[in-house]
């Protein structure tokens, strides 16, 4: 149970967030927030030891009839996206305390959305229940729309928090969906219970829908080709933001996803096929583009992109496992591997190269890297930070970014190994689509580096002095560039205490314990050809990085206009004002258009509806007979009718009106109804004297008038609306589909109620609350006729509308 | 006479329904009374109008007309009244302020004071 409810510890503490800020003014706000991912790292390093003896697991109901439940669910995968969770966020935490001041910020909101968005992304990696996965998905992207808008009066934060929260939410509606279909197929909620029921649910006609849908989800997430838009735009949250949600952990709810749900839809090769491809697309698209950005944090945007790719190209490669032979003994095993390996050193090098630019942003004044440059003798630290960051992304050693560029190498080589679904014919390419897409990452790494630090940048004409930053703000930093170096060394301890569980958890069909899994990284691992082609990488790319000014101009051939952005920008703009002129050709506000729309359907809607049930079966069998007095009254009405209908003056409409009232009371008369005749008498008479009193007697109203001109459409549609009621009424008539409960009080009427006239007992005893009722109507028109003859409009309002 | 009263109700329904797409505010009201009326009479003939007698407990009396419809359309007759009445004096108060009774202009006036 504490296991589950410590998911909802972040966003407990955060109820007391602004009480903290306005308390305790002096202190920073971050300090008190630090002990929250702080406890939980260490709640969750607990684990570590132990976690391939789990799953963990502790069920909270919220709401048990319907079986909804919050799972926390700790396998080696969760624990391991928990531990980023916690670990980069009290890293990231403890960087906010110095990058944000305390006395301009609005502290106590952005402690509250961060601490809301801990909840929500632990909850996403631990839950094992769809429904609550789905809903702590969305919190996510909600919380992460809060946090890009946290400076809400510029135009491009807004801008870039709308953006974000649309193609996210997009995503996960559309995941939503594909989870529904999963449950449906699966006949539960639970992934775990969906995993091992995999069979069943592979063959469901609706298996491919799944997979596009939930893939949608997960790739909008992460940010893959095309919908990686939005993460550009996001780069106007605070760094701390940045660094936290849009490169370590939110971005890679979807990688998660992937993972998780890797033994349910491995199985087809429309996964295999899209999470690779999109993968391979994105690594590359976001690498080429990363080159072109000047903003330093458009810049590791665009990288982050790119190596979001590299990890779903490899996750994609880690579905072929279950689909040859004893797959831990050949190449394929690596993929897998390489993939949650990968993952942990980008959240430590692009955690500290975005810190790193956070510093330069904050000690220069600015992000652009065209004014920047030299820094290097003023800010030895950050510069050395940034070093190490870069060249881990690059792929360089000694830092942990070479180890997992080998063993990405090493599994996009194992595709072309790969002999089914047409890898045969196709797979050959994806290697060298790697190879391109890596060349330009270390082109950006270079970039990156040599554009801020090195040059010879003019350090006097920045808007601030710059100088290195207080040793607060290095700390994490510090932190994550020392555990790219460590990795290095020891990449088979984290290798079984982190990347193995996960890689079990990920694999379950595959490996028994993690013993079974037959990795052991080496930083030399002899003359391959996965080191064939990192020398090849580091050769080209430096002779582009050398040229970039002869071959950047290239760049400019890419249309704005064309770009996705702009299909974006076209497609808000579209929905924003063509929808709204097409809701306005409509929407006229005019009440008569909105009636005739509601009488039209209603036509339609009953005629149809008779035609589908059969309804026109008619018999006029049990009828009445026809008598004199009926067909005379029934020539009264109809004439009334129609003097309403083409009278002159409103005295000859009204007086037609109560002439149709009378012949209506007629009517109850002769159908053997006393009580409503003689109630229909006195309110016709009433109503009648009413409507001359208000209309015939106010002065200022004209009492003569035109003749109602004709209108074919609303003549069309009344006379759609008489028809129908007479079909109604013929097939009510015809068909008697259930006995009358007339005959139970005709029965009881003397018996239990101790009356006579059935009428008057069914008002007053059997159906009392609705006469009651029908009182209260009354009672309250009278008021409201009461309310507006009294009330005026205040004289002063009255003057204005007359001047105007 | 079921079908002779299907056919008059749904004449009624058409007159009432031309009369509440008019502009006139009058008319609108009018029509709200016939489209009652129409209600009524639908009412009553959907329970059959084959009674010999009214509904009341008597001795001998067989074939008598139904209660139940006669009961709900008590409760309408009385409600529709209320509708109308109020109905009337919102619109004598709108024309009171607004100087006409033609929805087209009301609207107009209404959106010309925003």
């Amino acid at each position: 149970m504490n296991q589950v409810l410590l998911i909802f510890l972040p966003v407990l503490f955060a109820l007391f967030v602004p009480l903290l800020y306005k308390t305790f003014s002096r202190i920073h706000t971050g300090w008190f927030v630090l002990l929250v991912p702080l406890t939980l790292a260490i709640y969750y390093a607990r684990f570590i030891p132990n976690i391939t003896e789990g799953p963990y697991t502790s069920t909270f109901y919220w709401v048990k009839s319907l079986d909804l439940s919050v799972t926390s669910y700790l396998d080696g995968l969760s624990l391991l996206f928990s531990l980023l969770i916690t670990i980069i966020g009290s890293l990231v935490v403890l960087y906010s305390i110095f990058y944000l001041d305390r006395k301009k910020e609005q502290l106590h909101n952005f402690y509250f959305y961060l601490l809301m968005f801990m909840t929500a992304m632990l909850g996403v990696v631990q839950s094992d229940h769809l429904i609550s996965l789905y809903l702590f998905w969305e919190l996510t992207s909600i919380s992460s729309f809060l946090l890009i808008g946290y400076w809400y009066n510029r135009d491009r934060s807004r801008f870039g928090a709308l953006k974000s929260m649309m193609i996210t939410v997009f995503g996960g509606l559309m995941m939503l969906g594909g989870f529904l279909l999963l449950a449906q197929a699966g006949g539960s909620y639970s992934i775990r219970e969906l995993i091992a029921n995999g069979s069943v649910i592979a063959d469901s006609p609706y298996f491919i829908w799944m997979i596009v849908l939930i893939l949608l989800g997960a790739f909008t997430k992460s940010a893959q080709f095309p919908f990686y838009i939005w993460l550009p735009d996001a780069m106007e949250a605070p760094t701390p933001v940045s660094a936290y949600l849009h490169s370590a952990t939110m971005v890679k709810a979807g990688i998660y996803l992937v993972a998780r749900l890797t033994p349910l839809f491995a199985v087809s090769e429309y996964w295999i096929w899209l999470v690779v491809l999109s993968g391979l697309i994105t690594l590359f698209w976001g690498s080429f583009f990363s080159v072109k950005q000047t903003d330093l944090k458009g810049i590791l945007a665009f990288s982050t992109v790119s190596q979001l790719g590299m990890i779903m190209a490899m996750l994609g490669a880690a579905g072929i496992a279950f689909h040859v032979e004893s797959p831990q003994k050949t190449i394929f095993a690596f993929a897998a591997y390489a993939a949650i390996f990968h993952l942990v050193n980008h959240a430590t090098f692009k955690g500290s190269l975005f810190m790193v630019a956070g510093i330069v942003d904050h000690e220069t004044g600015t992000r652009d890297i065209r004014k920047l440059g030299g820094l290097m003798s003023l800010m030895p630290i950050s510069f050395t930070i940034a070093a190490i960051g870069s060249l881990a992304m690059a792929g360089l050693p000694p830092f942990n970014g070479f180890l997992s560029k080998e063993l990405f190498l090493t599994s996009m080589l194992s595709l072309k190994e790969f002999s089914l679904f047409n890898f045969s014919t196709w797979g050959p390419i994806l290697p060298w689509v790697a190879f391109v897409a890596s060349i330009f990452t270390f082109v950006y790494c270079l970039y990156f580096l040599y554009y801020t630090f090195m040059g010879k940048g003019n350090t006097s004409k920045l808007p601030k002095k710059p100088h290195e930053a207080p040793i607060g703000m290095l700390i994490s930093p510090i932190i994550l560039a020392s555990l790219v170096v460590a990795i290095f060394f020891i990449p088979n301890v984290i290798g079984k205490y982190f990347i193995k569980p996960a890689v079990l958890a990920m694999q379950p069909q595959l490996y028994e314990t993690i013993d079974d899994i037959p990795i052991h990284v080496q930083a030399w691992h002899g003359w391959t050809t996965e080191l064939q082609m990192t020398i090849g990488i580091v050769v080209i790319g430096f002779l582009l990085f050398i040229t970039l000014k002869k071959w950047q101009p290239i760049y400019r051939f890419v249309s704005e206009k064309w770009s996705l952005n702009g299909l974006y920008n076209r497609l808000m703009r579209f929905a924003d004002v063509d929808s709204q002129k097409l809701s306005n050709l409509y929407m006229t506000g005019s009440m008569r258009h909105y009636l005739m729309y509601m009488f039209a359907f209603m036509v339609v809607a009953v005629i149809s509806t008779l035609f589908m049930s059969n309804g026109f079966n008619y018999s006029t069998a049990n009828t009445a007979e026809v008598g004199i007095f009926e067909i005379a009254t029934l020539i009264v009405m109809i004439i009334g009718t129609l003097t309403v209908l083409i009278a002159r003056t409103r005295l000859t409409a009204i007086i037609a009106l109560g002439a149709v009232g009378y012949s209506v009371a007629l009517f109850f008369i002769i159908f053997n109804a006393p009580d409503l005749a003689l109630t229909q008498l006195v309110i016709e008479t009433v109503s009648v004297a009413l409507f001359l009193l208000a209309f015939y007697h106010l002065p200022k109203m004209s009492r003569h008038e035109e003749r109602m001109p004709f209108k074919i459409n609303n003549f069309l549609i009344a006379l759609g609306v008489g028809v129908m009621v007479t079909l109604v009424a013929l097939s009510a008539q015809s068909q008697k589909l259930l006995p009358s409960i007339s005959q139970y009080y005709k029965d009881t009427v003397y018996t239990k109620a101790g009356g006579g006239n059935i009428v008057n007992v069914i008002l007053v005893d059997y159906r009392g609350f609705d006469t009651l009722f029908e009182i209260t109507v009354l009672a309250i028109a009278g008021m409201a006729i009461l309310g507006m003859i009294k009330l005026r409009r205040p004289k002063k309002e009255k003057k204005t509308h007359e001047t105007k | 006479m079921e079908v002779v009263m299907s056919f008059a109700i749904g004449f009624l329904f058409m007159a009432a329904v031309y009369l509440i797409l008019s502009k006139s505010i009058l008319r609108i009201i009018i029509g709200t009374g016939l489209l009652s009326h129409g209600a009524h009479l639908l009412i009553l003939t959907m329970g059959g109008l084959g009674g010999e007698a009214p509904p009341v407990l008597a001795d001998g009396v067989t074939n008598m007309a139904d209660p139940l419809p006669q009961a709900l359309i008590l409760t309408a007759i009385v409600i529709s009244f209320g509708v109308t009445a109020f109905f009337l004096v919102l619109a004598y108060r709108a024309y009171q302020e607004l100087g006409t009774d033609n929805l087209d202009e009301i609207r107009r006036i209404l959106a010309d004071d925003d």
